[in-house]
């Protein structure tokens, strides 16, 4: 086990070495930020002055192995924008978009797979087919719009939650939390739900999916022949035995809800990474759009990892094997 | 019953210094330094905190600030009589210390993407003849000082060490103004507190809460949904049905900004993307004839653009600037939509139906920006000239517009000094990396005798002389060689709450010390 991690942890820094070089030199090619920084009233000395100032005056290159020189110390650069380090800047959204992440993934859990299992329960029942209906809406309806429907009904219209931002934070481990108190919780709710919108449709589908198909199985059938109760059959049989897919989708899921939560972030104006990365690409803000995408896929990769671990805890016949990785 | 008029008294009292007032703003504070990002967004709230020697007036008319008075001893030097009865916000007197201080660190900040120093630049020396006058000497004749010490803001000498983190983190920020620091949160909001002991007029709120609500839709919901007072940015397209919303209150007024259309008449032949009337490059470059620039003038109705793209939120122009603002032309109207004119002209020059065109336009920079390229391609190739649109992020538009690879180009300017020279040093001038010239004239326009009078009027003290001067070179430039085709002026719009009254401003600025309680 340990040199499987190993492997899987080796070929993570070929993967982000990759990344860093696709996007910096994607970003090189778009623009050049000193056009976008500088005041428009600016001369030719002064763009001259910015350019050397960023380090934008030196040949792609140079200025890619001064990068990678940096982030092998862990220095992934300065923001042109803020002038801070640029993992220091993205870190300091972090929490905000940690803490939406996981209220929307225990939103569409804690709904999705209770509503998943009654629909394939009783997959006929009126009841069954509305779940899937709004399911069906959940999926295909888009996030900025219900986003902006959200806010006009809630906020809007009946005054219960307020519109857009992040609440009063309090600290928690030195990270600065919003949902631990009711007043932050409320601010929080309503772009929860919108990114949990997606995620639990998908759940409710996938969830209904695996127990209509894993009803029919034979230990199942054993199962109800032995007279266990209900309760037992569904809790502990049904539900340990559809949860291996589940989780991978979860993992996934996990990932783009942390990483692309952008449009949400956006319309609530919510203070996490994605709007963060948003007005770092049109501001051509290279330093931060680069780390922003290595802290993501270093993210992914760390989740898939995990999601391998996990199967093996949660069904014995998955082994992980030293020798193939 | 006499307990009943004390209260309804004390009831009247509070809201003279209301609690609390909430703005959404649309584009993201970057900085706390106010030396480190000029941006207006950044400048905005740093007008809060700190003050500038020079002020501004809601239409960019120069008045007191810091300073009490300046004037030109001769023609390279000048004397600043500084105002005395001024604190910082650590209880400390302002002195010309300071002054000097803030002169000296402005190119001097780490970093900085956009820096202050285009404006101290021409300030060859600064001293403090006594604690309240400083003298400051220009390398040459400079009559745009006082416009240029309008967008400084000046720091107490006491903190001018500090780099820019102690700013964000607000240790360092201490200033004159209105408004003290309270909080910034950096892309969710700044907290400002007031400042009760500011000499000039009490701040009206006791805290200001500035949030960043980029998106537009979500802007207007929270200005609904009473989270915030007071909104910036107003899009056009809400502003019908905002007016008649007995809730809120609409401010507006016709921006510095000019949206105009700029021509290569630089290259002799071969400009990217003019065509022949088969959509094959070609070798002639129309563009560079000025009967050609004023035949597309022409055939742009700009009150079309105005009413239904714009939906009124702009205004026609003729120049640079609206004719309020000084050095501008009394002469030039809106050019009038003339089709049948264009076509004489096109003739006359030799090119009727024989050229096509690519308008190049950002699409995420100025209200409307692509919609309004759009009607000018059609009318453009309803006059004769076949024109298609490419649009692009800003991000992508401006490097390849200042690298020349565009041959007829949809951008706005705003004459961030508040005078016509601005536009015209930086549109119409011949470009010129040593003076400075031109440097986003993305045409290459470029004529002798225009160079000739903006240089002039640039070393002209007296403002009137320079005022006519400025008007002439507009004249030339823009009435006879159409150098650059203006559009409209961009309207600013905000909106406000029931009760509050916002005095619109041309710079586009949004300062809470500027907003009144109406009841």
């Amino acid at each position: 086990m340990p040199v499987y991690v190993l492997r899987r942890l080796a070929q993570t820094l070929l993967v982000l070495f990759v990344t860093s070089a696709l996007v910096f030199g994607g970003l090189y090619l778009v623009g050049d930020p000193v056009e976008i920084l500088v005041n428009p009233q600016a001369d030719q000395e002064e763009r001259a002055r910015t350019a050397a100032a960023l380090g934008l005056d030196r040949p792609a290159l140079e200025q890619y192995g001064i990068f990678l020189k940096g982030a092998f110390t862990g220095d992934l650069g300065k923001s042109f924008v803020f002038g801070r380090p640029a993992l220091q800047v993205i870190l300091e959204r972090m929490p905000a978009t940690l803490e939406l992440a996981f209220l929307a993934m225990l939103m569409s859990l804690g709904l999705g797979i209770p509503l998943g299992l009654y629909a394939g329960l009783r997959p006929h029942g009126f009841a069954a087919r509305t779940i899937m209906a709004g399911s069906i809406l959940g999926f295909s309806l888009p996030t900025f719009w219900v986003g902006l429907l959200l806010i006009m009904v809630f906020a809007v219209q009946l005054g219960w939650l307020p519109s857009t931002g992040r609440g009063p934070t309090t600290e928690l481990l030195g990270l600065q939390i919003s949902i631990l108190t009711w007043e932050g919780l409320r601010y929080a709710l309503l772009p929860a739900l919108n990114l949990a919108l997606f995620k639990l449709s998908l759940i409710i589908r996938l969830t209904r999916a695996q127990v209509r198909e894993q009803s029919l199985l034979d230990y199942m059938r054993f199962a109800r022949a032995k007279g266990l109760p209900r309760r037992r059959v569904i809790g502990v049989h049904l539900l340990k035995n559809i949860l291996i897919p589940l989780i991978t989708v979860i993992g996934l899921e996990l990932g783009s809800v942390i990483a692309f939560a952008v449009v949400t972030e956006t319309i609530f104006a919510w203070p996490g990474m994605g709007k963060l990365v948003i007005d770092s690409i049109f501001q051509l803000d290279r330093p931060v759009v680069v780390a922003y995408l290595l802290v993501t896929v270093f993210m992914f990769i760390l989740i898939n990892l995990l999601v391998d671990l996990l199967y093996s805890l949660l069904d014995p016949r998955v082994r992980i094997s030293e020798a193939k990785g | 019953m006499r307990l009943r008029v004390l209260l309804a008294g004390l009831a009247l009292a509070l809201p003279l210094q209301a609690q609390e007032l909430n703005i959404g703003l649309s584009t993201p504070v970057t900085t706390m330094d106010p030396h480190f990002h000029n941006l207006t967004p950044n400048n905005s709230i740093a007008k809060h905190i700190f003050e500038t020697l020079v002020g501004q007036d809601d239409q960019q008319a120069l008045k007191p600030g810091l300073a009490e008075s300046w004037k030109a001893l001769d023609d390279t030097t000048w004397e600043i009589k500084l105002r005395k009865n001024v604190r910082w916000h650590d209880g400390s007197p302002f002195t010309a210390e300071d002054v000097l201080a803030t002169l000296k660190r402005i190119p001097n900040v780490p970093n900085s993407p956009a820096s202050f120093a285009i404006y101290t630049r021409p300030i060859a020396d600064a001293k403090a003849t006594d604690p309240h006058t400083v003298v400051l000497q220009t390398r040459a004749p400079h009559p745009l000082l006082p416009n240029d010490l309008a967008t400084i803001h000046i720091i107490s000498a006491k903190m001018a060490g500090m780099g820019t983190p102690d700013y964000n983190s607000g240790k360092a920020v201490n200033g004159t103004g209105p408004y003290r620091f309270g909080e910034y949160v950096s892309g969710d909001r700044v907290v400002l507190v007031a400042n009760d002991k500011y000499y000039g007029a009490r701040p009206a709120f006791a805290k200001v809460r500035f949030r960043m609500i980029t998106n537009s839709a979500a802007r207007v919901a929270a200005l609904l949904a009473g989270d915030v007072q007071m909104i910036e940015a107003v899009p056009t397209a809400d502003i019908a049905r905002l007016k008649k919303d007995a809730r809120v209150a609409l401010a507006s007024t016709v921006s510095n900004r000019v949206i105009y259309l700029h021509m290569d008449s630089g290259r002799e032949r071969n400009s990217p993307f003019v065509t022949d009337a088969a959509g094959k490059p070609m070798e002639a470059n129309p563009l560079r004839d000025p009967r050609v620039r004023k035949a597309i003038s022409k055939m742009i109705d700009r009150n079309a653009i105005a009413s239904r793209i714009m939906e009124g939120e702009a205004r026609p122009a003729g120049q640079f600037l609206p004719e309020t603002f000084h050095g501008t032309s009394k002469r030039l109207s809106p050019e009038k939509y003339d089709p049948d004119g264009a076509k004489t002209l096109l003739a006359a020059a030799g090119y009727p139906g024989v050229f096509g065109l690519t308008l190049h336009t950002p699409n995420n920079r100025y209200i409307n920006d692509e919609k309004i390229a759009q009607a000018v391609a059609q009318f453009l190739t309803r006059g004769g000239i076949p024109t298609k649109v490419d649009a692009m992020p800003s991000a992508v538009f401006f490097s390849r517009g200042s690298k020349l690879e565009f041959s007829f180009l949809l951008a706005g300017w705003g004459a961030g000094t508040g005078e016509n020279s601005s536009p015209l040093r930086s549109l119409v001038a011949t470009f010129d990396r040593s003076l400075g010239n031109g440097a986003a004239n993305r045409g290459r326009f470029s004529d002798a005798g225009v160079d000739a009078m903006i240089h002039t009027a640039l070393t002209t003290i007296d403002d009137t002389k320079r005022g006519l001067m400025l008007a002439a070179a507009t004249d030339k430039a823009l009435g006879e060689l159409t150098g650059v085709i203006p559009l409209h002026y961009e309207v600013s719009t905000w909106g406000v709450k029931k009760g509050l009254a916002y005095k619109a401003r041309v710079d586009q600025y949004t300062l809470a010390h500027e907003v009144r309680m109406t009841k």
